[in-house]
């Protein structure tokens, strides 16, 4: 049989990565170059037997489900959107915290019938609008939503909101919360049965650190 | 629709050209042969029925796997079948009506609405067995080492054998009295062990303190038996079908432990693959490098029911296409014999080579010997007064 693979780590680069390397710290994983100022994607640690991916935020949940990466670290509002088949979610990191909300104009009316919905979280918006018996046609754009009310290419928004300062500066406003995200780690679900000793080791261990740091909040 | 378009396949559809073909069918004539050897009848369920049959006691998952279609001749709906195992516990239960065990395998093309898994395909190529008829760890156990066997023939090596069993959650699902709203949100988010959500659902609902404890803990409670069980027995004392699963659960890892030393087994209690259909152990053997268990089965007791017969059943099932990956192509070897039509002695040489179990291509004219479109690594000649086989190398290409 081949050697076994090291175990591979998908991040993504921004906030999470740099939120989410002490709680590797804690489990014995460090990265031996940054990875903000290298070209490199693939990334050896401290232990040999594990390795890290850098790759986009939405491309972290399928690298996990098809087993190109045993486990890895996605916010709550892309796993949403990816729909998590096939994943494991052990773990709320308690990092990268927004909200993920419904946004209008400031003092819009009410959308009687088909409301149009701007947004990059096409599945989420889809099926919020519907738990909620409501017609939406939803329009996909891959940035600066806040745009498109402004502009009456759309009556509401669907968008991760932290501070709400973009929305205001653009004179919208949240109308509806739709999920309080954070990060989550994932695992694979055929590697946390085949590789479950390693991975729960460094479970526990992320999971330690998170305890302490909220610990410390407190 | 351009021309190139017009050949293409639809997603999740495949054609395997001859050297896959090749694999597939010895593995295929291979593993029929093992389950006959343990006393297993091949039986061949019709590829299309009535809805209502294909789909009686099945998941609601099955239903919108299959592919659906109006009977011209009836009027009725009729389905091509997403999964075979319903289909032979139908046969087993009303066609056979066998008072004892009844031991059945298959191996047959089904089609899926969706693929199985990422990058799965929607038209697996299922082989199993069912056992039906006797319930216990007995029958579990002969079906598992069988599922062990299949892999190990198949040259498939690192398994891990992921088991579990249904009768924990269903058990706390009762004391918890849930509703079935509540019952599907909280399989969902077990099935995905998704911690926070799981934390958020019971911080939502005040449930007896054991069975929260328990809740919380379950999907948690994974690995090893010797660390997993103990625990497992603390956490739902008092629970008498949950504690009684565990003991099945034991029993069965105990005898695989025993009879098939090499595996790796992985216990995970909180595991609930098909859990609107198992009713006992679940059982899935995984291998590295692949995120979907190469082969999966498990006790489904209440199918027959439906059918109008209750029999305890179990089996498993896997499509042969994954289980081939553990294997390489065969070398194609194969003798050319020159076209010389009216040559009776190269007739008769041609037909004892072919009794001989060797492959023999007639040259139709112009066709030549060589690793190429034939695949004959040796060629007919007339030496020495007879015909000889002799390799294409020598014979000078």
């Amino acid at each position: 049989m081949a050697q076994r693979q090291p175990l591979t780590i998908a991040l993504s680069k921004g906030r999470i990565l740099k939120e989410t390397l002490p709680l590797l710290r804690a489990a014995g994983i460090e990265l031996l170059e940054d990875p903000e100022t290298s070209r490199r994607l693939v990334f050896e640690t401290s232990r040999a037997d594990v390795r890290i991916l850098i790759l986009r935020a939405t491309d972290v949940p399928p690298y996990v489900q098809y087993g190109a990466a045993d486990m890895g670290v996605a916010g709550k509002d892309v796993l949403m959107e990816h729909g998590a088949a096939g994943l494991c979610e052990p773990l709320d990191l308690e990092i990268a915290r927004c909200r993920l909300m419904v946004a209008a104009l400031k003092d819009a009316p009410e959308v009687t019938g088909r409301v149009r919905v701007a947004t990059k979280f096409v599945n989420v918006a889809r099926s919020h609008f519907a738990s909620r018996g409501r017609q939406a046609d939803v329009i996909k754009l891959y940035g600066a939503m806040e745009l498109a009310p402004l502009v009456g290419l759309a009556d509401r928004i669907v968008d991760v909101v932290d501070t709400g300062n973009t929305l205001r500066a653009n004179g919208l406003e949240p109308v509806e919360l739709i999920a309080r995200v954070s990060s989550r780690l994932v695992v694979n679900r055929a590697s946390l049965k085949t590789r479950h000793a390693e991975i729960r080791e460094i479970m526990d261990l992320m999971e330690a650190a998170v305890r302490e740091r909220r610990e410390e909040k407190a | 629709m351009n021309r190139e378009e017009q050949w293409m396949l639809p997603e999740g559809v495949e054609e395997l050209l001859p050297e896959r073909a090749a694999v597939i069918e010895q593995l295929r004539r291979q593993l029929l042969d093992l389950y006959a050897s343990w006393g297993y009848e091949l039986v061949f369920p019709p590829l299309i029925e009535f809805l209502e049959s294909l789909l009686n006691g099945a998941g609601r998952d099955l239903e919108r796997e299959t592919f659906k279609l109006t009977d011209q001749l009836s009027g009725r709906l009729m389905g091509v079948r997403a999964d075979i195992t319903p289909q032979v516990a139908r046969m087993d239960a009303h066609s056979l009506r066998r008072q004892g065990p009844s031991r059945l395998c298959y191996c047959s093309t089904a089609l899926r609405t969706w693929p199985a898994g990422p990058g799965g395909s929607r038209i697996p190529y299922q082989i199993g067995v069912e056992l039906f008829g006797h319930g216990g760890v007995d029958s579990d156990a002969e079906v598992v080492l069988l599922m062990l066997e299949t892999l190990q023939h198949s040259g498939l090596e690192g398994v891990t054998l992921d088991v579990g069993h249904v009768g924990i959650f269903r058990e706390l699902v009762s004391r918890a009295e849930l509703g079935d709203d509540d019952t599907e949100a909280l399989t969902d988010t077990l099935v995905r062990k998704a911690r926070a959500e799981l934390e958020e659902f019971l911080a939502g609902r005040t449930l007896p303190d054991a069975v929260n404890r328990a809740l919380e803990e379950l999907p948690w409670l994974a690995g090893d038996a010797a660390r997993v069980l103990p625990r497992a027995r603390e956490l739902l004392a008092g629970m008498d079908t949950a504690l009684q699963a565990l003991d099945e659960l034991e029993a069965l890892t105990g005898r695989v432990r025993q009879q098939a030393p090499a595996v790796e087994i992985h216990l995970d209690p909180g595991e609930l693959r098909g859990y609107h259909y198992h009713t006992g152990c679940l059982f899935a053997a995984y291998v590295q490098g692949l995120s979907e268990p190469v082969a999966k089965g498990g006790r489904y007791d209440r199918i027959g029911r439906v059918f109008g017969r209750a029999r305890p059943a179990t089996g498993f099932s896997a499509d042969i296409k994954l289980l081939a990956n553990g294997r390489r192509a065969p070398a194609r070897t194969g003798i050319l014999a020159p076209h010389a039509p009216e040559d009776t002695t190269l007739r008769e040489q041609v037909r004892s080579l072919r009794e001989q179990g060797e492959r023999v291509v007639q040259a139709l004219p112009g066709e030549s010997a060589g690793p190429g479109e034939s695949g004959c690594d040796r060629e007919l000649v007339f030496r020495d007064g007879r015909w000889q086989a002799v390799s294409v190398k020598e014979n000078g290409g």
